[in-house]
């Protein structure tokens, strides 16, 4: 008797736990308790997603510019939200109390802003400087439509200039000029002063004294940065004109007086508007503040160990709305009188030391992590303390530390709430504020929801903006 | 403002620490060109920003009043919201010049904190909103009701001290926000919820079906609401208290803001001094002769605002009640000009 061999495998073949059904029973279904947090979760989500879909989108009123579109809905026995709430408040939930005439202004200068950003945040997209060309051309092109020719000359300048600037000087001019360095020193600082002082006296003559000291001393500083870091690309030239430049731009546009543009003062600024300004500005000033506290506190220097050790600790142990209360309302006790430092100014400073204290913390953690020897080979190398630091220590720390940094940019974002506790009122204010209108009673649901997804719509940008900061710069940690 | 100049300033006085002489809150806020109301910002009829953005309100009414008086101008008015906790300070400091936030006028606020009270714009008091199917048509029937009430407030301590005053138990259902407390009342967590009188209406007309509510007609505390100034410039509390009593008195005259102009003709002696058709009663508080007549004009008599703000017509729907003149069976009383 032969008996024939037929191959089968030891095994048998596995369940099937591919393809959708696969996934559905090894996630949801594997045990009785996966099974009845399954089925509690289907339930929970019937029961709320489908009342919220139909309450804020269905059953909504969207059309309209008056209450009794929606008083006729609720009647017709509609118990939807009521979005033309929103919608005729539009212009105050995102400017505030912005003049109606001026509010392009606050336009231009976020548009200027976003494109700005665009590459230096999106490197990969548009690397190259072809792309980068097209897209601020067509910036440009868009302005000058939009807002006319001087707007446009503006947004051109600003943007192509850095390509130029990155052209102008190679290498060391003054050093291979005089072959001394504290003479080529001496000269370039001349040099920067010089440019300084001419371009505010031709803004002060020719076109407005008000901004001439801020214009000469921008000019001042460009100088500074071309004289002496030559090695600077077109990217890291926008960087530069994004602190320098820019803030003197959105300063004068925002605030007016000059240049023929009306003042508004900074009591009338208000809604998601403002709430951008002050993120904004916390951001990028407290993330330099918290660098250098940081290196500070880990100086070898005792005085300036000392300062930062003690001024970090202090305002850690502070909340941020004594902050701001200190600085809105007791400040102005300590002053002589008829002296005022504008209000929003006294507030965008308290949250830009509070968080860079903060981050202090933060970035102190990625430098302990970088290994001695990055120090050890840097000082063999000859480099000084600066080099160092800004080329090989920080980039490693900054990136070891993006999940720790998002985390207070987030957290900031959101504190820009706390100050509706000093008159200022960001989006949240607005809308609380607009609650109490008489002709619009009873409408809090719709206010709150507005705000909310706005915010999240701006914190989860900022999240997905870490995680792909961390996957690009750091893929190895992965 | 030009920060560049104020930082100039700020440090050129400090280093030279130069005593500048006191200058009158007059002078200060003629200087800067506006006068800096502090308002409560969300509180309905008396301050809040339309769907524009404009400010409207009886408070915000009273802040264009004072503009008009030294500026001709109700628009030279600035109104920054002020939270409860900071206003007595913001007004200490200098921060707004005039604090109109239907603030109640209590003996402490008035001596103990630095501040004056000049007037009173509004006679509020506490009272009690019920449904109508609860069969209740006076406070005394509310024994073992439930009340729904916002925390911290002077509201809560009224309510206590009244059910205990009168023997009676009572269960509190405290929320942090008026909201939130009165969407609580409507869902029919709480049997009464309570609150100032002129806030009772307001939310009244939010609920779900506001006819099926009644306000009981008890009113268990005296809250005068009204604007209130840093103590010390008699000058400047001067001008804040006769805007407010220029108001009240117009109306008692029955001059609007329609028929001002023609009231300049009127043979009425007290009607001439009221508008300074030949007297000059303005410069006893460093203003012109017209002062009244720009209240008058520009923001209208106390009837007026009333009725605009939280009046009948309006969705509070407030009769006058004790608001009325005194020749009208109410306390609304104002000293003569003259």
């Amino acid at each position: 008797m032969s008996e024939t061999w037929i191959p089968s495998p030891s095994l048998p073949s596995p369940k099937l736990d591919s393809g959708y059904a696969g996934w559905v029973k090894n996630n949801l279904f594997s045990t009785p308790g996966n099974l009845l947090l399954t089925l509690l979760s289907i339930a929970l989500l019937v029961l709320t997603v489908p009342p919220l879909l139909r309450w804020g989108i269905l059953d909504a009123t969207w059309l309209g510019d008056s209450r009794g579109v929606c008083d006729e809905a609720a009647q017709g026995g509609s118990t939807g939200a009521c979005w033309v709430f929103v919608k005729v408040r539009w212009g105050v939930f995102l400017y505030g109390f912005y003049p109606l005439v001026e509010r392009w202004r606050v336009n231009f200068t976020f548009f200027v802003l976003a494109v700005a950003l665009f590459p230096l945040f999106a490197p990969i997209l548009l690397g190259t400087t072809k792309r980068k060309m097209v897209l601020y051309l067509l910036a440009a092109i868009t302005v000058l439509f939009w807002l006319g020719p001087i707007p446009a000359t503006f947004i051109a300048c600003y943007l192509f200039a850095p390509f130029a600037l990155d052209r102008l000087l190679q290498g060391k001019p003054f050093l291979e000029l005089f072959g001394n360095q504290v003479v080529a020193v001496l000269t370039g600082i001349g040099s920067a002063l010089l440019v300084g002082v001419i371009s505010y006296y031709g803004i002060f003559l020719y076109l407005d004294e008000k901004a001439a000291g801020a214009i000469g001393l921008t000019a001042l500083v460009l100088t500074l940065f071309l004289l002496f870091i030559s090695r600077l690309t077109a990217s890291g030239w926008h960087w530069v004109f994004l602190f320098t430049v820019y803030p003197v731009f959105a300063f004068f546009m925002l605030v007016g007086d000059i240049f023929g543009l009306p003042l508004v003062e900074t009591h009338f600024w208000g809604g998601l508007f403002l709430t951008l300004v002050v993120a904004g500005s916390g951001m990028a000033t407290a993330l330099p503040i918290g660098i250098l506290l940081a290196l500070g506190r880990r100086s070898d220097l005792p005085v300036i160990k000392v300062l930062c050790v003690s001024f970090i600790e202090f305002v850690r142990g502070v909340p941020l709305v004594s902050v701001l209360f200190m600085a809105s309302v007791m400040f102005p006790l300590f002053l002589p009188e008829n002296v005022t430092f504008n209000k929003l100014l006294r507030a965008l400073v308290g949250i830009a030391f509070f968080y860079a204290a903060y981050m202090a913390e933060v970035i102190r953690g990625g430098l302990q992590a970088i290994p001695k020897g990055q120090y050890e080979a840097a000082m063999a190398l000859g480099w000084p303390y600066w080099k160092m630091m800004s080329l090989i220590i920080i980039p490693q720390t900054l990136r070891l530390v993006i999940p720790g940094l998002a985390n207070n940019f987030l957290s900031l974002l959101k504190d820009t709430t706390l100050v509706a506790v000093i008159g200022l009122l960001d989006l949240l204010g607005v809308a609380k504020a607009s609650m109490a209108d008489k002709e619009w009673l009873g409408f809090t649901k719709e206010a709150y929801i507005f705000a909310a997804i706005v915010f999240w719509i701006f914190c989860f940008a900022i999240s997905r903006y870490s995680v792909y900061l961390e996957k690009t710069y750091h893929p190895s940690h992965q | 403002m030009n920060v560049f100049k104020t930082l100039a300033v700020a440090s050129a006085v400090s280093v030279c620490m130069a005593g500048s002489a006191v200058a009158s809150t007059l002078d200060a806020v003629k200087e800067k060109g506006y006068v800096n109301i502090g308002v409560s910002g969300k509180v309905i009829g008396f301050s809040a920003p339309d769907a524009q953005g404009k400010w409207t309100g009886l408070d915000v009414d009273f802040g264009r009043a004072v503009a008009a008086v030294i500026f001709n101008d109700p628009e030279k008015a600035r109104f920054t919201p002020v939270a409860f906790k900071e206003a007595f300070t913001a007004l200490q400091s200098g921060e707004i010049d005039i604090l109109s936030r239907n603030t109640t006028w209590t003996y402490q606020r008035d001596t103990k904190l630095g501040i004056d009270f000049v007037g009173t714009i509004f006679y509020d008091g506490q009272g009690f909103m019920v449904k109508k199917s609860l069969g209740v048509t006076s406070a005394k029937d509310l024994n073992g009701a439930s009340v729904c009430t916002q925390a911290g407030t002077t509201t809560e301590l009224n309510l206590s001290d009244y059910f205990v005053s009168k023997g009676m138990a009572y269960k509190p259902v405290v929320y942090e926000s008026a909201d939130e407390a009165t969407v609580i009342y409507d869902t029919g967590r709480c049997d009464v919820y309570t609150t100032d009188t002129s806030g009772l209406a307001a939310r009244r007309s939010t609920l779900g079906n506001p006819k099926d509510n009644i306000i009981l007609p008890e009113i268990i505390s005296k809250e005068p609401l009204g604007p209130a100034v840093r103590q010390g410039d008699q000058q400047w509390s001067d001008i804040a208290r006769w805007t407010l009593f220029a108001m009240i008195n117009a109306e008692e005259l029955g001059i609007t803001s329609q028929n001002v102009d023609e009231m300049m003709k009127s043979k009425n002696p007290a009607i001439q001094r009221f508008l300074g058709v030949d007297t000059n009663y303005g410069e006893f508080m460093g203003l012109t002769a017209d002062w009244a007549y720009r209240v008058i004009k520009h923001v209208g008599n106390y009837g007026e605002v009333y009725d605009r703000n939280v009046g009948p017509a309006t969705v509070l729907g407030l009769e006058r009640g004790v608001n009325a003149l005194w020749t009208n069976g109410g306390i609304m009383y104002a000293p003569p000009i003259r």
